[in-house]
């Protein structure tokens, strides 16, 4: 660990804690409507395992996933823009929170139904082993998504056919209102991927370095075609499900005691000891740079705001454009009229 | 340049033609490797191209499904194929949630040049969870678009035109046609790939039908031609988009409007193809158009039961002849 990559990720989980904030006084405020699935609390996951990640590899993820997205370098006014539903979105203003895009970097999508993103990892990884490339996959999924059936198929699939597939498991407890041990035989979710033969392993998903680094042996082995394997990382979401949720399936108290250990707290806290790679000294950022970084994305999230309230609405041709974006060269039936 | 070929053997030319042209192509399903696919349709092509380019996998219908989504978010061109139309129930997630809506909903960034093939319809005997038509279902989705080839010919052009689409195509293969023969010419230019086409030309009434129930609409034409009714027949070839204009510019010369589809006729295809043309033409139909499809049953497996749960060439015939007689019908 390096003091300048501490600083990227200490960086990352400000701006993901700030960002959702914003969004959701946006939302509060009135500026936009539909769900809205915030990340307070888990921001340790997205930033340790995608700082651990390469430009090449694709990200799939859920639908809580704008901090995943952020993180793989969608601009954040692009991506508040689509929570907007503005036409500079990153997709658009046709997905919403729940279904950012980026080709460009990668990101493969946010997806609402749960357990979608098991299927398209794996088809994302078959086409990188067909194209015989060292790329690998990043699969978010939330432990609620570890009891669909796309779950195990997937994991049968991309172990059967060692698909350069990291699936990464955020066990924040609660799929929506139900505790993990009300809905799941066996909550270890790690120790699922043993059915199929496959590396699993779970860590401390508060602890930002702890993830990263098992992230990033992880990441290593799958890069040089040693399979599928399976991180499941514990960690709590601080707000509700979505901003429709009153919680009251959980204390308060509960509630408290995550939020004292929470990833940000443990880095000011200096909780994470992060020491240098060479001499073995703390990296441990003081409170000048700590400062630094708050007002830097303090202005980073402003600026987003900004750019999505000045982003126009798209207008229905925008929605005709994007249905019919891969059939320009085509004819479909003679020169139709549109969309009879 | 013509060649006799079975239906099952044009979609394997057409394979192995878009494979041998484009690495990027490739087949997965249940048994479609080793074994040469249930109806033959990918019969020598894992010899020829191997195990990752025509993949067996396991019985996981959503998730081989899901995986030809996200191969074709990075620019390869899956054929998956679902064994039968029944058994896509188990992959629609990945058929109408993702495959149809990620182009979309990504404001356009990604294609899906995928291409799912199924068979379906009524076959022989093999009972209600076998002998299922899902056309009605799929065509309520926006961002799918459906061929239904009822030829060899056809069977190859669309499902070349398939796999060189962008789009998500689903093929709608009927299992009752894959011995089917007919003349196929390899080299030929083909028309696009929904564009309807005239089976037969007639005056007095026009027959709209597609996938098997367009052969027996055909068939139906001979019977009525000898009564003195001249039929015209067309065949869709796609349910969507549906070629409207084709089906008006016959409906304003034959004033009469007979839809012969196989699936259930509550809430099917027949009942849009209705609707809609009775928008159009209106103003010149003599009678009101007249559907013929399956009954609202389960499919019997008693075989003579199965055969009265669909349309025949005599049902047909009567049905024209219903049509003619009509009160407004001259």
């Amino acid at each position: 660990m390096e003091r300048d990559q501490l600083r990227g990720m200490v960086r990352d989980l400000l701006l993901a804690r700030r960002f959702e904030e914003r969004a959701g006084q946006a939302y509060s405020e009135g500026e936009f409507g539909g769900f809205l699935h915030l990340y307070p609390g888990e921001e340790a996951v997205a930033v340790g395992v995608l700082h651990a990640a390469e430009p090449s590899d694709y990200v799939v993820s859920t639908y809580r996933e704008h901090v995943h997205a952020l993180v793989k370098g969608v601009p954040p006014g692009r991506v508040m823009a689509e929570l907007y539903g503005r036409r500079d979105g990153c997709s658009g203003g046709m997905g919403g929170s729940m279904h950012l895009f980026d080709r460009e970097r990668r990101f493969m999508g946010g997806y609402a139904i749960v357990g979608e993103t098991f299927p398209v990892a794996i088809g994302i990884a078959y086409g990188i082993v067909m194209r015989k490339l060292s790329e690998a996959v990043i699969c978010f999924f939330g432990e609620g998504a570890a009891n669909q059936g796309t779950f195990h198929e997937s994991l049968n699939m991309a172990a059967l056919w060692r698909l350069p597939v990291l699936f990464v498991c955020e066990n924040n407890r609660y799929q929506i209102g139900t505790e993990v041990h009300r809905q799941s035989a066996l909550p270890e979710i790690h120790k699922r991927a043993c059915a199929y033969g496959m590396p699993g392993e779970n860590a401390d998903g508060m602890d930002v370095l702890a993830v990263h680094e098992v992230a990033q042996r992880m990441l290593r082995g799958i890069r040089a075609g040693q399979g599928p394997q399976l991180l499941e990382l514990n960690t709590y979401r601080f707000r509700g499900h979505s901003m429709a949720d009153a919680g009251a399936y959980r204390s308060r108290a509960e509630v408290e005691s995550y939020k004292r250990t929470g990833p940000l707290q443990r880095v000011e806290q200096d909780l994470v000891a992060p020491v240098d790679r060479l001499t073995g000294s703390s990296i441990a950022l003081d409170q000048t740079t700590m400062q630094q970084l708050r007002d830097e994305v303090e202005q980073i999230v402003e600026a987003a705001v900004a750019f999505a309230e000045a982003s126009p609405a798209p207008a229905l041709s925008d929605a005709w454009d994007a249905l019919d974006a891969n059939r320009r060269h085509e004819t479909l039936v003679r020169p139709e009229p549109r969309h009879g | 340049m013509a060649e006799k070929l079975a239906y099952w053997q044009a979609l394997n030319y057409a394979l192995d033609a878009e494979m041998a042209g484009d690495d990027s192509v490739f087949v997965l399903g249940e048994d479609v490797g080793l074994y040469g696919g249930a109806y033959r349709v990918t019969e020598g092509l894992y010899a020829k191209y191997g195990e990752w380019r025509v993949r067996d996998t396991p019985i996981s219908e959503n998730s081989f499904t899901g995986l030809g989504v996200g191969a074709a978010m990075i620019g390869l061109r899956p054929v998956v194929e679902i064994m039968t139309t029944n058994f896509s129930l188990l992959a629609l997630d990945a058929i109408i949630n993702m495959a149809a809506k990620i182009p979309f909903m990504s404001g356009g960034q990604f294609g899906m040049p995928l291409v799912v093939r199924m068979p379906g319809g009524v076959a022989k005997s093999l009972a209600a969870q076998h002998s299922q038509r899902l056309e009605h279902t799929l065509m309520n989705v926006p961002g799918l678009r459906i061929a239904v080839p009822a030829t060899p010919q056809d069977a190859y052009w669309q499902l070349r035109q398939a796999i060189a689409s962008d789009d998500c195509i689903v093929l709608l293969e009927h299992e009752l046609l894959y011995g089917e023969k007919g003349e196929v010419d390899l080299q030929a230019a083909s028309p696009p790939m929904h564009q309807a086409v005239v089976r037969r030309t007639g005056r007095d009434l026009t027959i709209v039908a597609y996938s098997r129930m367009a052969n027996l609409a055909q068939e139906a034409a001979d019977v009525l031609a000898g009564e003195g009714l001249d039929a015209e027949v067309i065949d869709l070839r796609s349910l969507q988009p549906i070629d409207w204009d084709l089906c008006e510019k016959s409906l304003r010369k034959t004033r009469h409007l007979l839809i012969v589809e196989e699936d259930c006729r509550f809430a099917g295809a027949g009942a849009e193809i209705a609707a809609t043309l009775t928008e159009r033409c209106f103003d010149v139909l003599a009678a009101a158009p007249l559907r013929l499809g399956g009954l609202g049953l389960p499919t019997p497996f008693n075989a003579a039961l199965e055969a009265v749960s669909i349309p025949q060439v005599d049902d047909i015939v009567e049905a024209a002849r219903q049509l003619s007689r009509s009160p407004r019908g001259t």
